[in-house]
């Protein structure tokens, strides 16, 4: 029936944006497309492969739910995004690839132009050809060149110098004493090389912007849309959804199973269980009764609360990390990109140069023009070309090779700062270890245990719960047929079967004996329980990722040693530094993390973070260098440079590796552009550049740079 | 001479339509997913056409 009146009355579609990074493959994407719209509410999809999302449009006033309930049917996790948040992102890199174009038609038809003068154009066809060039440089000088010019005269007027600089003032020159040539019927004209310079400059910029899109989309579709309000009950005991820029303290709201806390209070109704995974890093759910303080971001998993809000917005517990995070990543801003530090150097000695040649001409007895001429010479043909695609050619294709094999690079300095680092120091919780309890000793079960445990865990939320239904659907198991299903929050899950009870949990009915019997090892367990009497114990362990021997092995081949910082408690870390033979210090608060990365980074070493949790955030963000893994919270994965998918620590290994055979091809490329210029100044000193070898200087020294950087396409190996 | 009067200014064109189309390409989006364009080229049919008869299928 909804079909019918979705086809008879076409009602305006509505577009939303949703995140789907598991998105891989062209089956993906056709499984996608043509699946949703099987939904009632869906009028179309359309996958973007390259950011992970898919613009859906439905029928106004369809439900979110539905719809990200269809996305799950086809086998997908979707995250409803912010439309708005990726258009932005993207104006910058269009608007680069627009200059871009303009300066690529304008090079190409002066070029057409520049070709007949070089093959011998005499007299006035030359001043005609010359005229037709300077009508389209003119314009595209002044449209595509904007980028370098603002930049150019922000740092001037700062009293500082950049790469843009030596540009501007290079293309200024050149297209202005080009003009001069042209009215005065000279015979050399430097149009195309403004031009061109100009287009390699604007694809290297190009390529840096795009890289760092591709990243940010990538970490906007990762992360999860989190609760932005609260029901709030009011005096008349009315409730009501209040945004929470708009919490007050001292409002009560009532948080539902499954929602997020958006402000600190006291739990003033009601008992349940908090996932602080968020905060803490610690996956066991932690019990919260009536009283107690709960937190800002904790995730409720088991009953409805009512809880007082005591700190609201900057004052809770997680806008002070946030806030500690917001601080720790301003050191890592203050880095120096190498291709700024080339910049540094290498202006001012161009500049030398060219008032040298200048000087050396007029002493010569040359003449203003014939020296000026020179001086332009020298400019265009030192204008860092080859150096402004050097640095991001070689790091777009190595960002390129690293999102194939699942790792995302946040932005080029990120692969700079990664080759130096030389210590590594990893979280526990969800970095060494998976982060998600997995039952260790089912097969001790019988059938029937297995199916009553299925049918029980699996009409509940609770990780343990959620890891058992996981494991028995794994095995193929069929669930018992249950009645009066009740869960008992931060106790169990009980139901009858057969005329017997049955419950799931620690304890059955008995909160007295909720004392540390059963978890005095740090192991999680739970028990099944039928007609009172445990009759199984289920233990979960929290496993290592599968490569955590050989990565921290491999780390200290590299000369990285490696060692491990967690929030968990000494006994909870212990079995896996001995596994790994890894040094660790334990019950860390973020701020103890964030201070001892500090020291570290003061006494002169370079700390690769690794890490998941919002209590890893400063910590990731002080590192000189960060990862998270793709199951980190929204906090570690905003604050890591790179993001690896997946359940293993091997792109550690790769990405490093890649990062420093790109710092090796960045320097080559360093070595090719200043290699030409030191084959090339020589002959505009001395006055044997013509606009025909500096165009094949350009674009022959610009060719080389981006072949060679094109050798990274298999560095993430 | 009277050759380039005529065929400068159709060089000049062909290159302004060619940004012109460029332009066109990028307002319509077909730079936004270059990796997923690569990948589409695998995928049997046409999509509009298999999606119209799933759609048909599925009532």
């Amino acid at each position: 029936m909804t079909h019918m009146a979705k086809n008879l009355d076409p009602q305006p579609a509505i577009e939303s944006n949703f995140a789907v990074p598991d998105i891989r493959c062209a089956g993906c994407i056709s499984k996608l497309e043509n699946g949703l719209i099987l939904s009632p509410q869906i009028i179309s999809a359309r996958v973007n492969f390259t950011t992970k999302q898919v613009v859906v449009h439905h029928i106004a006033g369809a439900n979110m739910a539905d719809i990200i309930a269809a996305f799950a049917l086809l086998g997908f996790e979707a995250h409803q995004i912010e439309k708005n948040s990726i258009d932005n992102i993207q104006n910058d890199s269009k608007s680069l690839l627009m200059a871009m174009g303009v300066a690529g038609f304008a090079m190409m038809n002066i070029m057409l132009l520049s070709v007949s003068i070089w093959s011998g154009a005499e007299g006035s066809t030359r001043d005609m050809f010359h005229w037709l060039s300077a009508a389209i440089a003119l314009p595209t000088i002044a449209y595509s060149g904007r980028p370098f010019f603002t930049s150019a005269w922000r740092a001037l007027r700062h009293g500082g110098t950049n790469m843009d600089v030596p540009i501007s003032i290079g293309v200024i020159l050149a297209s202005g004493l080009s003009l001069y040539e042209t009215a005065t019927h000279g015979p050399h004209a430097y149009f195309d090389g403004a031009v061109m310079l100009l287009f390699f400059l604007l694809t290297g910029r190009w390529l840096d912007s795009v890289m760092r899109d591709r990243a940010r989309s990538g970490v906007t579709s990762l992360l999860k849309n989190m609760g932005n309000g609260a029901m709030v009950i009011d005096e008349k005991g009315h409730s009501h959804f209040v945004d929470s820029t708009a919490l007050l303290p001292h409002m009560v709201m009532i948080i539902a199973a499954g929602e997020r806390l958006p402000a600190d209070g006291v739990i003033i109704y009601g008992k349940t269980q908090l996932d602080l995974s968020l905060l803490t890093g610690e996956s066991q759910p932690c019990p919260a009764n009536v009283n107690d303080k709960v937190l800002a971001g904790t995730l409720n998993i088991g009953s409805p609360i009512h809880v007082r809000i005591t700190e609201i917005g900057a004052f809770t517990a997680i806008a002070d990390i946030a806030r500690l995070m917001g601080e720790a990543a301003q050191s890592k801003s203050r880095y120096v990109r190498i291709a700024d530090r080339a910049a540094k150097l290498y202006a001012p000695a161009v500049h030398l140069l060219a008032l040298l040649a200048f000087a050396g001409w007029m002493i010569m007895g040359a003449g203003v023009h014939q020296s000026l001429l020179i001086a332009v010479a020298v400019l265009i043909i030192t204008c860092p070309c080859a150096l402004g695609l050097a640095v991001p050619a070689a790091q777009i294709v190595t960002a390129g090779a690293l999102m194939r094999s699942g790792i995302l690079v946040k932005d080029g300095s990120a692969l700079e700062r990664l080759a130096e680092i030389d210590m590594a120091i990893f979280d526990k919780t969800g970095t060494l270890t998976m982060g998600r309890p997995e039952p260790v000793n089912l097969h001790d079960a019988t059938d029937l245990q297995c199916a009553l445990m299925l049918s029980l865990a699996q009409h509940s939320r609770h990780p343990l719960s959620k890891a058992l239904t996981h494991a028995l659907q794994q095995m193929n198991i069929s669930p018992a047929i249950i009645e009066d299903i009740d869960e008992d929050a931060g106790m169990g899950i009980g139901a009858k079967w057969q005329d017997i009870d049955i419950f799931l949990g620690r304890h059955f009915n008995d909160e007295a004996s909720n004392s540390p019997v059963n978890n005095d090892e740090e192991t999680l367990s739970t028990n099944l329980f039928m007609d009172g009497k445990s009759v199984f114990t289920i233990f979960f362990t929290d496993n290592l990722r599968g490569d955590a021997k050989d990565v921290v092995h491999d780390l200290k081949l590299m000369n990285i040693p490696a060692s491990i910082m967690s929030g968990d408690k000494a006994k909870a870390v212990a079995p896996i530094t001995k596994l790994l033979g890894m040094t660790a210090q334990t019950a860390m608060l973020p701020q103890d993390k964030l201070a001892a990365i500090k020291r570290f980074e003061q006494a002169g070493h370079h700390v690769l973070m690794i890490g998941d949790g919002l209590n890893d955030g400063p910590a990731l963000a002080a590192g000189h260098a960060s990862m998270a893994p793709g199951s980190a919270s929204d906090a570690g994965k905003n604050a890591a440079d790179f993001i690896f998918m997946g359940d293993n620590l091997r792109p550690i290994i790769q990405a490093i590796n890649a990062a420093r055979k790109t710092k090796s091809i960045v320097r080559q490329n360093f070595q090719l552009a200043i290699g030409y210029n030191i084959f090339a100044v020589p002959l505009a000193i001395f006055g044997y550049v013509t606009p025909l070898i500096a165009a094949l200087a350009m674009s022959g020294s610009s060719l080389i740079v981006v072949a060679n950087a094109l050798r990274l396409r298999g560095a993430a190996k | 001479m009277n050759g380039l009067i005529i065929l400068i200014p159709i060089a000049l064109g062909l290159g302004l339509l060619g940004l012109a189309a460029f332009f066109w390409t990028l307002k319509r989006g077909q730079y936004d997913d270059l990796d997923g364009a690569a990948l589409r080229i695998l995928l049997d049919g046409d999509g509009d056409e298999k999606q119209n008869e799933d759609k048909d299928a599925s009532k």
